[in-house]
């Protein structure tokens, strides 16, 4: 039976990602998936909704999927639906997620269990959230307090909430596909009569008052659209319209793009709960944006697919199985759960690497083009070292740190997600496949392979205190192993950080500039040549191998995320406001886990070798 | 004979190497957090740029050193090296990496003191039509009498910002006055005059713009993006005596002409200029965003560059990641202004920027030769420990 067990805990884990891959997505006969794959532009990219739909719930709910009060999941894109077409409905859902009692008592008084609210139940205290944001928004980010970040939080996720609401219809008349029958009635005669009236002919009043009232409310409703559903333009182009918009440029065409009359179709069908003529109406604007936009909407159907699969997600859940046998394989069945933690861990990595090929080529980009992007590569460089060790060495070490930096680095990038896109378009200085590809890559690799060191180094420290698992041959291997990860490390971020000199050089003229980032960078490379000096000239040895290495993590982590909390310079793109507590915690705990390496040799439970 | 062993030994000593190399990531961490007080410029002069890196008591003159500063430490790296090639070690091809490396990094750090010490920058801002012959710095200023006497060339007698520094008087061939620097202050914040007293180091001015006007000394700005105000107070004296005192500072929007012996010359304090032998002229800036938001996606100058002495005369774009090389030059992109019809371009003179290219190049062959030799071994190990 042991012999089956690595291939038992695999299969098991593939049977899991598939289950989860075919489970239907809404209970109801509305065919939500394929609605979610609606191309439409916003952030400077054509994405599907489901996207839309995502990113928006986590930047409003805080997470990709709602529960409701009945104890039910309303997935994102079921929840948008119902925001744009029945928002009589959506407004009584408590989505607006409040982490401040100051704030959410102003909803819920004393009932301090909630953190979530309806916009009917927050709607009322609009002008007061509207002023106490103003207020806060003069305030620095850094400076901010509890309740002027959330009010600020609130009051950006209403605005989103309202745009969302009205990025298909304004909601006056049910029947949108009625209504954008009549206004094509009264084009032609309204413009007509809007002619004559301004030569100063007669002219027919009716006409030319219907047809101001339609053009008014579309005014309003191209100001408060949040996204671009109308394609327009040529096969490649990104110049699509507002729902708004396209219906006011009907009064210069005299007819209402086809587009927009699907759409319209959608709206009446969802409003009118006939779900036959809804789920034909998504697949005719499908079909058709296939026809007009193949490559956008291939894209976005693509996108969508990536969504539901979720690989990071999944990854993280195989890494903590993972992690879990290789602990147990250093108690009981060495060799066999030793085996099987490295198979799970390949599957989880190919998960990985999957899902990071997949977003390459939905961007078009080099895997790195954010700080989200940089924690899912650094977990994937740290996974693809660890998997090498673990297959020299086969005793479990690498695949458990395969499993602790895989998993903490993709939570990290999970919780980058919370802003909102994570393909979002990049600035214009940082358009560069080229530099991209090298620099970026490289640098990253070099924080995974500095991680990776760290995270060797507390296997380290933990058995040796904790445990008498750390015999004399397994001390040895794994200081070998930092020593190698460690010497990796310095090859990558120096070469990494020469890099990014060039880069800077060739674009802007200097090669070093003492920015924030850049000096980030060099704290790494000296921190490991310290290291390789300090054991080179023989002054430390294993124990102080393995401490200085989890300095290292501390070290790298500044550079990766402290240095943009400094708002300074060319690379501070991402001031994150919880980010900072967080970091501060994660350095702290490596100062502890230090000071226990440093304790006396006798109250480790393993000898360590010439100890 | 013994002290110098001494010495040597220890400045060839391993220990020293490893001092040094934290010792500097305390500078570099301090120099960075410092940069929120600071600004980039003023701690990149003080941490990085400087010999050593003093605390200075707030509200005196008093200042102690605290910390080697960027010059010292490098200086001190390089000995280190140097010395312990020719003491410690042989000269083998297993240690080729090695040598390889440490030649590299002193090439860094030399490179680095090179920049330190000669690198040069300064802005060309260019409205659309706009053509010029000259950039400007940032950082300082120069003050300048220009004769305007001829319709057809104007006689430019400058006088730069350390030289206003040391203060004292100035005197020109062709130039009818000279010129005494009575003060000058770096940074300053200009007043309108109140009727009363003033601060006693005030610097005022008996006629011309500044006649109702005085300026306070400021602590010089560090920060990328702010400006020092500079302003000075001079007189001007022609042999017959004083004509009167005047202020010159770089805030001032309008000329300051002062008529001397019937000609008509103007006082002007001004962004140092840097002369080209050609001209830039912008034809076009552009800046894209990304379709329905604000995200800037590109932003680009189409220039035309005209050199008289090469007859060069072509049009150039110049954008982002794409900057314009041109007679020991570098011009690159780095903002706008005016609602996107003023284009501002960094220009960098860094006579030493290709000595980074070769030191890195150096560096990371070596770690890639020494790299490859620990994983042969590492290899070799394994196989025979099976």
């Amino acid at each position: 039976m042991k012999r089956w067990l690595p291939a038992a805990v695999v299969l098991l884990a593939a049977l899991w990602i598939i289950s989860v891959q075919l489970r239907p997505d809404s209970p109801t006969p509305f065919d939500l998936k394929e609605f979610g794959k609606i191309p439409v532009l916003v952030g400077g990219r054509i994405k599907p909704l489901d996207t839309v739909a995502r990113t928006s719930l986590m930047v409003i709910h805080g997470k990709q999927v709602l529960r409701t009060r009945d104890d039910g999941r309303m997935e994102a894109i079921a929840w948008l639906a119902e925001l744009m077409m029945r928002p009589d409905l959506a407004d009584h859902r408590e989505v607006f997620l409040i982490h401040d009692p100051d704030l959410s008592a102003w909803f819920a008084g004393t009932d301090d269990s909630r953190k979530t609210f309806s916009f009917a139940e927050i709607h009322p205290h609009f002008e007061e959230i509207q002023r106490q944001a103003a207020r806060a928004a003069e305030i620095d980010v850094q400076l901010r307090n509890r309740f002027e970040r959330a009010v600020v939080r609130l009051h950006s996720a209403i605005s989103l909430y309202a745009r969302l609401k009205h990025s298909l219809h304004d909601g006056l008349f049910p029947d949108m596909a009625a209504e954008v029958g009549a206004y094509a009635s009264v084009l032609r005669p309204g413009m007509q009569a809007l002619n004559r009236r301004q030569a100063g002919q007669d002219y027919d009043e009716a006409s030319f008052e219907a047809l101001i009232r339609f053009a008014d409310r579309y005014r309003t409703l191209d100001q408060a659209g949040y996204f671009f559903p109308v394609p327009h333009g040529p096969p490649d182009s990104t110049d699509w319209r507002k729902a708004g918009m396209s219906l006011l440029e009907s009064l210069h065409t005299g007819s209402i793009d086809p587009g927009m009359k699907r759409i319209a179709e959608i709206v009446t069908a969802y409003r009118f709960d006939d779900p036959e003529r809804f789920n034909q109406a998504v697949a005719e604007h499908l079909t058709a944006v296939e026809d007009s936009h193949p490559q956008r909407a291939s894209r976005a159907s693509a996108e969508s697919f990536f969504n539901h699969l979720s690989p990071f997600y999944k990854s993280m859940v195989l890494y903590v199985g993972v992690f879990l046998l290789a602990c147990a394989s250093w108690l009981v069945w060495p060799r066999t759960l030793a085996q099987s933690a490295l198979w799970l861990a390949t599957l989880a990595f190919v998960l990985h690497t999957s899902g990071i090929i997949f977003r390459m080529w939905l961007e078009g980009r080099p895997p790195v083009t954010n700080l989200y992007s940089s924690a899912v590569f650094v977990g994937w460089g740290s996974a693809l070292l660890g998997l090498l060790l673990e297959r020299w060495y086969r005793n479990g070490i690498g695949a458990c740190t395969v499993a602790a930096v895989g998993f903490c680095t993709l939570l990290v990038a999970h919780h980058l997600s919370g802003d909102g896109d994570t393909m979002e378009m990049l600035r214009a200085v940082l358009d560069s496949n080229f530099w991209l590809a090298t620099h970026v890559v490289v640098i990253t690799m070099g924080y995974a392979a500095t991680f990776l060191a760290g995270f060797l180094g507390i296997i380290f420290v933990f058995r040796g205190v904790f445990s008498t698992t750390l015999a004399p041959e397994v001390a040895t291997a794994l200081s070998r192993m930092i020593y190698g990860v460690l010497c990796f490390a310095l090859l990558f971020s120096f070469a990494g950080t020469v890099l990014g000199g060039i880069w800077a050089d060739q674009s802007w003229g200097r090669f070093w500039g003492w920015d924030p980032k850049e000096n980030g960078a060099l704290l790494i490379v000296l921190w490991i040549a310290a290291i390789l000096h300090a054991r080179w000239g023989g002054y430390i040895r294993m124990r102080g191998l393995a401490n200085m290495a989890i300095f290292g993590n501390i070290v790298t982590s500044w550079s990766w995320f402290g240095t943009n909390m400094l708002g300074i310079g060319l690379h501070s793109y991402g001031f994150m406001e919880q980010a900072f507590l967080w970091l501060a915690l994660f350095m702290l705990s490596q100062l502890a886990i230090i000071a226990i390496g440093c304790l006396p040799s006798r109250l480790w439970r393993s000898r360590l070798p010439g100890a | 004979m013994h002290a110098l062993r001494i010495l040597l030994r220890l400045f060839s000593s391993l220990q020293l190497t490893i001092a040094c190399l934290i010792a500097a990531m305390v500078l570099v961490f301090v120099g960075t957090i410092d940069q929120v007080n600071l600004g980039i410029h003023a701690a990149q002069a003080k941490y990085f740029h400087s010999f050593v890196v003093w605390w200075e008591f707030p509200e005196s003159h008093l200042r102690l050193p605290v910390f080697p500063g960027g010059f010292l430490l490098g200086g001190v790296l390089i000995v280190n090296l140097l010395a312990a090639h020719f003491t410690r070690f042989k000269l083998s091809a297993g240690k080729s990496g090695i040598v390889l490396i440490h030649l590299g990094i002193i090439l860094l750090l030399v490179g680095e003191l090179v920049t330190g010490l000669f690198q040069v920058e300064s802005q060309l801002r260019l409205s659309e039509g706009e053509t010029k012959r000259f950039s400007e710095s940032w950082r300082s200023v120069e003050l300048v009498l220009i004769d305007r006497s001829d319709p057809e060339v104007d006689r430019v007698w400058r006088i730069d910002e350390a030289a206003l520094i040391g203060g004292g008087t100035f005197r020109q061939p062709d130039f009818p006055v000279d010129i005494v620097v009575r003060r000058f202050l770096p940074n300053s914040r200009v007043f309108r005059r109140p009727p009363g007293e003033l601060p006693p180091e005030a610097v005022t001015a008996g006629r011309g713009l500044g006649r109702n006007l005085f300026a306070t000394e400021l602590p010089r700005t560090g920060k990328i993006d702010e400006r020092d105000i500079s302003t000075a107070e001079v007189e001007l004296v022609t042999p017959e005596g004083s004509l009167g005192t005047w202020m010159a500072c770089n805030a001032f929007d309008e000329v300051q002409p002062i008529e001397i012996d019937g000609r008509t010359f103007h006082l002007e304090m001004r962004q140092r200029r840097y002369y080209k032998p050609f001209s830039l002229h912008l034809l076009e800036f552009t800046h894209d965003r990304y379709p329905g938001t604000d995200i800037p996606a590109n932003f680009s100058s189409r220039v035309r560059l005209h050199n008289p002495a090469t007859r060069e005369d072509r049009s150039i774009l110049i954008y982002m990641n794409h900057p314009l090389r041109y007679d020991g030059l570098t011009f690159y992109q780095a903002g706008y202004d005016d609602d996107d019809t003023t284009s501002i371009l960094q220009v960098v003179r860094n006579p030493g920027r290709h000595l980074p290219y070769i030191a890195s190049s150096l560096v990371t062959l070596g770690l890639v030769v020494q790299f490859l030799m620990h994983f042969h071994r590492f290899g070799k190990r394994r196989r025979a420990g099976k």
